[in-house]
């Protein structure tokens, strides 16, 4: 056939300039307007019939006037979602090496077994015989903690990690309380370099902190913590591995120390992924450790949660986990959900929550657990331990690292100290590695090392990823050394939105949509 | 394992590349002994398929909501949800993102969490709204310390309709703050002074509407004797399609209100994971918990959304944070403002005629059975009946039958005295089979 | 004569008479950046040296500026509310925190002089 139309089949010309747009929109980038800019207040994406006529029971408290939501037709609501996501960074996009957060590959496989009905379409309050199959995966995931952990207990209905350490923190506080030590044992130390959950949470639970200071080389020695121990001090809240991404040497003598006097070991289990089938937190003297199913095992992080915090026990604070819990005698497994149903020896503090927890993360994360096994788990330890010192080892020479006497374990810890006298910051340079289609790892944060950046690859990166990855950390630290200022400090260039003006938002705080006041008409 | 991309020639080649021979040298801080060398007694990786097996067993022992004729609710409820809902949240962009701490490559996830803010705004007639909680219940706690902060006071009443539940996770936490609680005796008719519980030294009241046994109360009077006494009214709703019938708490002059909104684009998932609508007058923002978006401009002067006065929050404020929340309810977020979108004012205000019918027709035909009598007046999509049974054996004998009849309260509030209670909800997916159902078997059982 | 001496934490106080006005130093907020929030004590309050008297948030910070001295909070500068970027434009002048009422003027003599102060900038 002819090409009679007369179509061209070559590359346009090439051309350097960008164009702007009619509609601000840049190809597969939309500009997408609010919902309530869009939408209409008669306009509805679901069909539902008009009940017949009946007499209203709701009395005088049958709402009077409008709502004020506008509603999308079914095609306009996919599509407004569909744009909001393509401005959306995740893990299935690329790499996404934020410390302590765990961004592991997140399988399908998960999300379709939650949905099968029996899981996702089951009341906590329905009759618990008609619900066995709910109850064995509690008792399932509960097992499989325990083993990981080496711990004899564990409660499982906490909603996230910080909820988690309020759990933990709770059972010590009645263990300290049954031993009538509630009223004198009252501080919680705290390294330094902890998540702000730790201290936030001491202080909710009616705890005061006192700071334990960082030693030289990130880790937290067992003499400092001894030098703030006595009749006052209710426990310590540790995370391990560390916040500096570094196994706490002096561990095992810190939990002696602790227990020695009278009180209680909390660990932070948010980098549990470093050591899972390697060394176990029971083995350690661990009393209490939340563990991030969100993190460890792969429930997703959907923007900002759900998530599950479960809490493992120590045997001398297991007697005071909250409510539910499931008991299992005689073969025989029941729900506990009320003080006075608990059985002998057990003496719940309290409900962390209403009903049972996230049976939803449950799921996830026992088909993760089943998919990789003791072996594969273990293998995945100790592929993200190995990616994140790949990464370390290809960027040494040109970044600074706070604490190179120690190996990292499944994330890598820089400073800005090589950044000096560049003009460019930490912050410049994670907006700069936006632009190289990367997310930026963990900036400013842990809060002792100035400037930090805090790299964790996880298991889920390919050699050819890390080595692109090297590669373009490389690329951007020649040229920050090489005053290439403008690659930084103006990054992003290439992002949806440039840099955003925070302050701004801070402010004059516009925390929902308002609509906009009447134009009014010009004077005549 | 398919997970896991290394080949053993790239660990080889990267353990050389490092410096060592070994993985476990980079595991050389772990102390002496406490390295594990044998493998844990758990099964071995396992493939798609015999992991779908396994689960799916499990899965097939439960008996769905959708497979019965279903009236149980006390805080959780079925609802229809779109298709669209579910297929848009599994979007990888979604789905697999992090909180928004970057938010040149997270407009969608800020975008979508300022839609949410306004429209739970709306909802509950109130000025400001956060980006979720957990869920109701801890919502309702962490109400209850943002009024204390603001009061600086420490003492709550909490009302006998509240779930008992959400009681128990008040007084937990209270507990523990050695802050005081008084919780009223269950009010099964909503008859409860609360009123006189009112004086200088309460921080707040804690008042749910619909309440736990379904009757719809008169905030009002209980908001201006609180404020009269300096103090609080905390509003709290287990069902959120309730607000497309009632009057919304802010109407009511509430000052800080705290939902459950799993009714709206979520699955009941045996209790969780769920979301929390949190909502207040805007005076009271710098005591908020949790997080907040806001607009602003960027580098280009185009409009955008980042996090914001997030000097509140754990991460910066650490001992003194408004509260220890990080992680929240993120992609359930997403759930409830795509399907609250769907539905717009005018398919909510349907949706709630619709509960609210069928509700009715349940009541009128239940108490038409011998032995069974509804102590609700004024409900929405709930209420509660009493039997002449024991109504945790009746809720029993129905689901031998087939029928999953509702929440004996004594299942919530054991040893209380309550055991001839059963609370039955009805929503839009119960059709007029089931009902029928549902009386049929009932008068065979009682 | 107005005399101004400054804390380690950054804080001055410029004495007139028995009255002290608080605020921060100009390096204080270049390290703190934008201030976006300033929260201030009620008129009355009592304060003790070294104990906290309001609090100033910029995006993602938020610190406690602490009293020099001990004393009686007399005024605060409340145009802050409303305009906290002065303490970032203008934190000597009109970016002003608090006025005390002394209790103890000798613990004036603790503070670092005008001087002192540049010297141990100088040394961060």
């Amino acid at each position: 056939m002819l090409n009679r139309q007369g179509r061209p089949s070559q590359a346009g010309e090439a051309s350097a300039e960008v164009h702007e747009t009619f509609t601000g929109n840049r190809a597969l980038q939309q500009i997408e307007p609010l919902i309530f800019e869009i939408g209409h207040h008669e306009t509805t994406g679901v069909d539902i019939d008009k009940p017949a006529p009946f007499k209203s029971r709701l009395g005088k408290h049958a709402r009077q006037g409008e709502i004020g939501l506008p509603g999308l037709s079914e095609p306009e609501t996919m599509r407004h979602y569909v744009r909001l996501s393509q401005k959306n960074y995740g893990i299935d996009t690329g790499l996404f090496p934020l410390g302590s957060c765990t961004m592991k590959h997140n399988a399908r496989l998960n999300e379709k077994v939650a949905r099968l009905p029996g899981f996702s379409d089951v009341h906590p309050l329905q009759p618990t015989s008609t619900v066995p199959g709910a109850l064995d995966v509690m008792l399932e995931l509960a097992r499989y903690l325990m083993t990981l952990t080496g711990m004899p207990a564990v409660a499982l209905s906490p909603k996230a990690g910080a909820h988690g350490e309020a759990c933990g923190m709770m059972a010590i506080k009645a263990a300290i309380a049954a031993k009538g030590e509630g009223a004198t044992r009252t501080v919680v130390l705290v390294p330094e370099s902890a998540h702000g959950t730790n201290p936030a949470t001491a202080a909710l639970i009616g705890f005061s902190v006192k700071a334990v200071p960082a030693r030289p080389d990130g880790t937290v020695a067992v003499e400092d913590v001894k030098a703030l121990l006595g009749p006052d001090v209710a426990a310590i809240m540790l995370t391990n591995p560390n916040t500096c991404g570094i196994f706490e040497p002096q561990i095992v003598e810190i939990a002696a120390a602790m227990h020695e006097a009278g009180a209680y070991f909390y660990c932070d289990g948010a980098n549990f992924n470093a050591i899972v089938g390697k060394a176990r937190p029971g083995d350690l003297g661990v009393d209490a450790m939340h563990i991030n199913l969100h993190k460890t095992f792969s429930t997703p992080h959907g923007g900002g949660g759900p998530g599950a915090g479960p809490v493992v026990l120590s045997e001398r604070l297991a007697p005071y986990a909250p409510v539910p819990f499931i008991h299992v005698e005689g073969g025989k497994s029941r729900l506990v959900e009320h003080k006075a149903d608990a059985p002998e020896g057990s003496d719940p503090f309290g409900r962390m929550t209403a009903f049972h927890g996230q049976m939803g993360m449950y799921v996830r994360a026992l088909a993760y657990m089943l998919s990789h096994g003791a072996d594969g788990m273990k293998q995945a330890s100790e592929d993200a331990v190995l990616n994140a010192n790949y990464i370390r080892a290809g960027l040494a020479d040109l970044m600074s690292l706070p604490f190179p006497d120690h190996p990292s374990m499944h994330e890598a810890l820089f400073d800005d100290e090589w950044l000096k006298g560049t003009g460019v910051t930490t912050l410049d340079f994670a907006k700069a590695m936006i632009d190289e289609g990367y997310h930026p790892m963990t900036v400013y944060f842990p809060l002792v090392v100035h400037g930090a950046m805090l790299i964790e690859p996880t298991e889920s990166e390919s050699k050819a990823s890390l080595d692109l990855f090297i590669a373009t950390l490389r690329d951007l630290a020649i040229a920050a050394k090489g005053n290439d200022k403008s690659r930084f400090t103006a990054a992003p260039h290439h992002a949806p939105m440039r840099r955003l003006d925070e302050t701004r938002a801070a402010r004059q705080p516009v925390l929902k949509w308002e609509k906009p006041a009447p134009v009014k008409e010009a004077a005549e | 394992m398919r997970y896991l991309p290394l080949t053993e020639t790239d660990r080889e080649d990267m353990l050389a590349r490092i410096g060592v021979t070994d993985v476990d040298a980079l595991f050389s801080d772990v102390p002496n002994g406490k390295l594990l060398k044998e493998p844990l007694d758990l099964p071995r990786a396992k493939g798609e398929l015999e992991v779908e097996r396994i689960l799916g067993k499990m899965s097939s022992k439960n008996t769905a909501a959708g497979s019965v004729p279903f009236f149980v609710g006390a805080g959780a409820y079925k609802h229809h949800v779109p298709a669209t809902v579910d297929h848009l949240i599994q979007r990888s962009e979604f789905l697999t993102s992090y909180t928004p701490y970057q938010p040149e490559i997270a407009q969608g996830t800020l975008q979508y969490l300022f839609e949410f803010q306004t429209q739970v705004a709306a909802l509950t007639g109130m000025e400001v709204a956060n980006a979720s909680m957990y869920d109701g219940s801890t919502g309702t706690a962490e109400a209850v310390l943002m009024a204390h902060r603001v009061t600086r006071r420490r003492k709550a009443v909490l009302s006998g309709g509240l779930h008992p539940h959400y009681t128990q996770v008040v007084e937990t936490l209270s507990e523990m703050a050695n802050d005081e609680v008084v919780a009223l005796k269950p009010d099964i008719r909503a008859t409860e002074d609360i009123l006189a519980a009112i004086d200088d030294s309460v921080s707040c009241v804690v008042v749910q509407s619909p309440d736990v046994f379904g009757n719809l109360r008169d905030l009002k009077p209980i908001a201006d004797k609180a404020h009269a006494h300096g103090a609080l009214l905390i509003a709290v709703f287990t069902e959120v399609v309730s607000l497309g019938a009632v009057t919304p708490p802010g109407a009511q002059d509430a000052d800080i209100v705290v939902g459950e909104g799993q009714s709206i684009g979520n699955a009941l998932n045996f209790g969780g994971p769920y979301v929390g609508l949190f909502a207040a007058k805007s005076k009271y923002i710098r005591q908020m918990p949790g997080r907040l978006c806001g607009e602003t401009v960027d580098a280009d002067g185009r409009r955008g959304f980042v996090l914001t006065l997030s000097t509140r929050e754990q991460h910066i404020r650490r001992d003194k944070a408004t509260s220890n929340i990080c992680t929240n309810s993120g992609l359930c977020v997403l759930a409830f403002t795509i399907h609250m979108t769907l539905l717009g004012q005018a398919g909510l205000t349907r949706l709630a005629e619709v509960n609210h019918a069928n509700a009715v027709k349940l009541a009128d035909a239940l108490s038409g059975v011998k032995g069974a009598e509804i102590l609700t007046e004024s409900f929405f999509n709930e209420f509660t009946v009493k039997l002449a049974k024991p109504a945790a054996e009746v809720a029993e004998a129905l689901a031998a039958r087939g029928i999953l009849a509702g929440v004996p309260v004594s299942r919530l509030l054991p040893g209380a005295g309550l055991d001839d209670l059963l609370i039955v909800a009805n929503t839009e997916v119960n059709t007029d089979e089931d009902r029928a159902a549902f009386v049929a078997a009932l008068a065979e059982v009682l | 004569m107005a005399e101004t001496r400054y804390t380690k934490d950054h804080e001055y106080i410029r004495v007139e008479g028995d009255t002290g006005t608080v605020g921060i130093t100009d390096y204080a907020q270049g390290q703190l950046g934008d201030v976006v929030f300033v929260e201030l004590p009620s008129v009355g309050k009592a304060l003790s040296k070294g104990g906290e008297a309001a609090v100033v948030e910029s995006v993602k910070a938020a610190s406690e500026v602490y009293a020099p001295v001990s004393g009686e909070v007399v005024a605060v500068n409340s145009e802050l509310e409303a305009a906290p970027g002065t303490v970032n434009e203008d934190p000597a002048g009109k970016g002003w925190f608090v006025k005390i009422k002394l209790t103890n003027t000798g613990e004036l003599d603790g503070l670092l002089s005008e001087a002192e102060y540049q010297d141990y900038v100088k040394t961060l």
